[in-house]
């Protein structure tokens, strides 16, 4: 295949375009300008927003550009799109699949419409069906089928009459990591056998590593583009872990500030960091012992963000103390069940949390962790087992519980035709704050949370990181025990997380029991224990070093995904 | 064979969609049985009080008139002040009352009083009443007249005959009036939500990067939906004729001809709130405020057109459900009466040109 990689089978040149909505105009993408290879992966990387599913579209000829070129395999995307579409496999966010149809009629549809010929079917369906394992479940319906078995249902419905080129908007969110693995594995054998030019979206940057080229995006611009390699070679040498007597969060909140520190992050009880280049560990000699480690793809997003932007403002939030009352032991659950119909969507829990912990529940979408977080803060009543939150029980008094928790959801629950501080004012009333207490918290979250800028902005036009910082203001008026919040981070950039964690230690700090779902494998890493969770069970529960521990004792330490993957598949085996 | 693709795939989502099957099935019957039962716009048994202050054969006679009425259900009182309360009550729509002098009256000359009180809250059923009473003291007079061997001699006499729906059943009008009601739920309101829909579940822009022509997309929802909306309209008919025994008087063939093209506007309507309403939310209700309701108000379905103002009557003419109920209620109750048939299929098919023109030429194989 030399000769096809001479010509990049995706070219954009000098692309801009812009979305208009209630008279605003949004620049999507500002000048981007990348090539991707013949017969290889390509990955777009970047946070949400990033302007990722706009140039995915583009490239489909979904869209038109305002300015600049696109070329998608030598045609011109824009003015040849029925034959740049005819020649392309593309599979949208939500795989496009039709629910209500069976995993056969969703192929036989596509072939149809692909104009596949009646003969090259069955070929065509049995290769399919071996790759994807599907092949039991050809008569259910796509709507019943799990995540991870959508999403290659997805793939193989654009690969029934193999396409040339194949681009991919975000495949794996939200999948648990052995469908993710497998999805990688079925995309490297495509591109190794059969040539395929593979254009992939992700916001995980784990997957940045797997691809052969990948285009950092961000903001609507190409921050980097190159091999996963060229991204993180430039960070060798300044990447370490460093093991300190102090608890890691401790560690983090100390160095942050520091002129040579670029990057750190608690990972599994210690930190680890990223130095500026040309620093010297030994300079942070008392703190303890560095041990080089070889550097990630997200070291380098980080250290590409922070030259841009320069150092990030840190938050260093002023919270009361909450004095400890009564049982350490906040949150208490046993056997834990929820079943809806015939279904358990929680299946037999049983854990707790301690005071000022940080206490993750990690799984991939349809685990059990919403339903479980729903039941925890009274939102949905279990059908089995015991539940005590801040020493009540949930049973019977679930609004006094209620009072002494905050529960940030997924999607932020902010009102977005209101203003910051209007918002902040009506979830203080909601939580029955009288008005000196009121004007006391509002001031507080407008500070802590630097949101003083933007009090009388509406929310809906706040970034990302604005609203989600807005979001956990608004669940902390009322100075809750715990705090709760679901998915937090996800979609944001590396920064606004790290920043958001800041955040949440000082929280900690002050004996505020934290409690966090996560998808995302680093972010597990920031807890000081974690849950985690497939199909509503716990298959592991412990620190992340524990988890870790708990599968290769021996030898390399492997990352948290790997542990994820060989306690899902230990898990399937002893069934 | 795309084209096949698409219309089998629309078809399967029909029927394991329960919300596709509630429209286009259980609503028309509901609708059906709704209008045919249950929705009267006729005056039967209408509670009235008799009061007689007067004796004697005269006054008798004159209130078993109105006993033996199929229009009324007469309650005698004696007492005035009873009747007044009653009305209050709403136990009854009207008092007649006969003064204790009346039959004393009647046989003297000069005109003997009856007096007729209505209750106006509900100004319909008090005009008709009152038309009621009329001919009920007519008719007396007749028979009175006729027994003293007497003609009774009035200057103008009215011969009245009713045309087309001589029993005066609204039923008659109500029933056909529905079928363009029910093909606007199935035409415009279903085939909106639906293509919203594939919008929602992001299975749009999958049709969209195939090598699908929009022509072919738009024409895989007009066919399974023409075919549901001509469902719809059989069962109508069929409920229509054999179960409220409505007359079918024209020829089955116009019936069909001027649904199908009714029914090419619907979905014209629909595909074009689609174009631009992209949440089933948004769908639902542009479709129900601008085709549904108009249909229900302003088709002459229920309201007479003709004694609406002149500004709204104005408004009628854009609504495509007006030609097509103006064709149905003369095709089931008149018969094929071709200077009806004409022009107004001639305006649906105007319609429906503009309409399914202006979905295709304004949809384009693109997210903007």
């Amino acid at each position: 295949m030399t000769s096809a990689r001479a010509v990049p089978a995706v070219r954009f040149s000098e692309v801009h375009k812009s979305f208009a909505a209630r008279g605003k105009e949004t620049k999507a993408l500002n000048g981007v300008s990348f090539a991707a290879e013949s017969g290889s992966v390509t990955g777009l990387v970047g946070p949400d927003g990033a302007g990722k599913t706009t140039l995915m579209r583009l490239a489909a000829g979904l869209l038109a550009p305002d300015r600049g070129e696109i070329h998608v395999l030598e045609m011109n995307a824009t003015g040849d799109a029925l034959a740049v579409q005819a020649a392309l496999g593309y599979m949208p966010q939500r795989f496009g699949l039709y629910e209500d149809l069976t995993v056969q009629e969703n192929l036989d549809l596509y072939a149809d419409l692909q104009g596949v010929p009646a003969d090259q079917r069955e070929g065509s369906y049995r290769e399919l069906m071996r790759m994807t394992g599907l092949g039991e479940f050809t008569a259910r319906l796509a709507g019943r089928l799990s995540g991870g078995m959508k999403q290659k249902l997805g793939l193989a419905c654009t690969l029934v009459r193999s396409p040339r080129a194949l681009i991919l908007d975000e495949p794996t969110v939200g999948v648990d990591p052995v469908s993710r693995r497998e999805l990688w594995a079925i995309i490297d054998r495509l591109v190794r056998d059969e040539g395929l030019t593979v254009l992939l979206s992700t916001a995980y940057l784990d997957e940045a590593e797997r691809c052969s080229r990948v285009v950092l995006l961000h903001e609507g611009e190409v921050l980097g583009e190159g091999s996963p390699d060229s991204f993180s070679s430039q960070l060798r040498g300044r990447t370490y872990r460093l093991q300190s007597g102090e608890p890691g969060r401790q560690v983090q909140s100390r160095l942050q500030g520091r002129a040579e520190v670029t990057d750190v992050v608690v990972a599994g009880g210690q930190v680890r960091l990223v130095l500026e280049s040309g620093s010297d560990p030994r300079g942070l000699r008392e703190e303890g012992v560095f041990q080089p480690v070889p550097p990630r793809f997200e070291d380098s997003f980080v250290a590409l963000l922070r030259e841009r932007r320069g150092a990030p403002s840190l938050p260093d939030m002023q919270q009361h103390t909450i004095e400890v009352r009564g049982d350490d032991a906040v949150i208490t659950v046993r056997d834990l069940t929820r079943r809806f119909g015939d279904f358990y969507a929680v299946k037999g829990l049983s854990f707790s949390v301690h005071r000022g912990e940080v206490f993750g529940l990690l799984g991939a979408n349809g685990a059990g962790k919403s339903t479980t977080f729903r039941m925890l803060c009274g939102l949905l009543p279990p059908s089995g087992g015991t539940l005590r939150v801040a020493g009540v029980d949930l049973r019977h008094a679930a609004a006094e519980a209620r009072a002494r928790i905050g529960y940030m959801s997924q999607k932020f629950s902010l009102y977005g035709i209101l203003s910051v501080e209007q918002n902040l004012d009506f979830f203080a009333r909601s939580y029955g704050l009288r008005r000196k207490r009121r004007d006391e918290r509002i001031r507080w979250a407008l500070e802590q949370f630097e949101l003083e800028a933007l009090r009388g902005s509406s929310s809906d036009d706040l970034s990302l990181g604005h609203k989600q910082r807005l979001a956990m203001a608004c669940a902390l008026m009322h100075e809750p025990d715990i705090l709760f919040l679901d998915e937090p981070t996800s979609g944001v950039d590396p920064l606004a997380r790290r920043e958001f964690w800041l955040r949440i230690n000082a929280l900690a700090e002050a004996n505020v029991t934290v409690m966090v779902t996560t998808h995302f494998m680093e972010e597990a890493e920031y807890c000081d224990r974690l849950a985690i969770m497939a199909a509503g069970e716990i298959l592991e529960l412990g620190t992340p070093d524990e988890i870790k521990g708990s599968v290769a004792p021996q030898g390399r330490e492997p990352s948290l995904e790997e542990a994820f993957i060989a306690l899902i598949e230990h898990q399937d085996t002893e069934r | 064979m795309r084209l096949r693709g698409l219309m089998r795939k629309e078809f399967l989502q029909i029927v394991r969609d329960p919300s596709s099957i509630s429209i286009a099935f259980v609503m028309p019957v509901f609708l059906l049985l709704l209008f045919g039962y249950g929705v009267s716009l006729d005056a039967e048994e209408v509670p009235i009080a008799v009061v007689m202050e007067a004796f004697g054969g005269e006054a008798v006679s004159f209130a078993a008139e109105f006993r033996h009425s199929r229009y009324f259900d007469a309650r005698e009182y004696v007492d005035m002040r009873e009747a007044v309360t009653a009305l209050r009550a709403r136990e009854v729509d009207g008092i007649i009352r006969m003064q204790a002098d009346f039959a004393e009256r009647i046989g003297s000359p000069g005109p003997a009083p009856i007096q007729l009180i209505l209750n106006g809250v509900d100004a319909n059923t008090a005009e008709l009443v009152s038309g009621y009473v009329q001919g009920s003291w007519l008719n007396w007079l007749q028979h009175r007249a006729e027994q003293a061997g007497q003609q009774l001699d009035i200057p103008v006499e009215v011969e009245q005959r009713i045309w087309f729906n001589p029993e005066v059943r609204s039923r008659n009008f109500l029933v056909p009036g529905l079928v363009a009601i029910i093909m606007t739920l199935i035409g415009a309101l279903l085939t909106a939500l639906v293509m919203a829909r594939e919008w929602e579940r992001g299975t749009m822009e999958a049709l969209l990067v195939t090598p699908v022509s929009m022509t072919e997309i738009l024409l895989g929802k007009l066919i399974p939906y023409f075919i549901l909306g001509t469902g719809g309209m059989l069962l109508s008919v069929a409920m229509a004729v054999w179960l409220f025994e409505v007359p079918l008087r024209g020829s089955f063939g116009v019936l069909f001809a001027a649904a199908s093209l009714f029914l090419l506007v619907a979905l014209g309507m629909g595909l074009l709130i689609s174009i631009t309403a992209r949440t089933q939310f948004v769908a639902g209700q542009v479709a129900i405020l601008t085709t549904f309701l108009p249909a229900f108000i302003l088709s002459g379905f229920i309201f007479d057109i003709n004694s609406m103002p002149w500004f709204i009557e104005g408004l009628t003419y854009a609504i495509a459900a007006r030609y097509f109920v103006a064709i149905l209620q003369s095709v089931f109750l008149a018969g094929d009466i071709w200077s009806v048939i004409v022009p107004n299929a001639l305006a649906l098919m105007g319609m429906a040109v503009l309409f399914l023109g202006l979905s295709r030429s304004r949809s384009r194989k693109r997210l903007e």
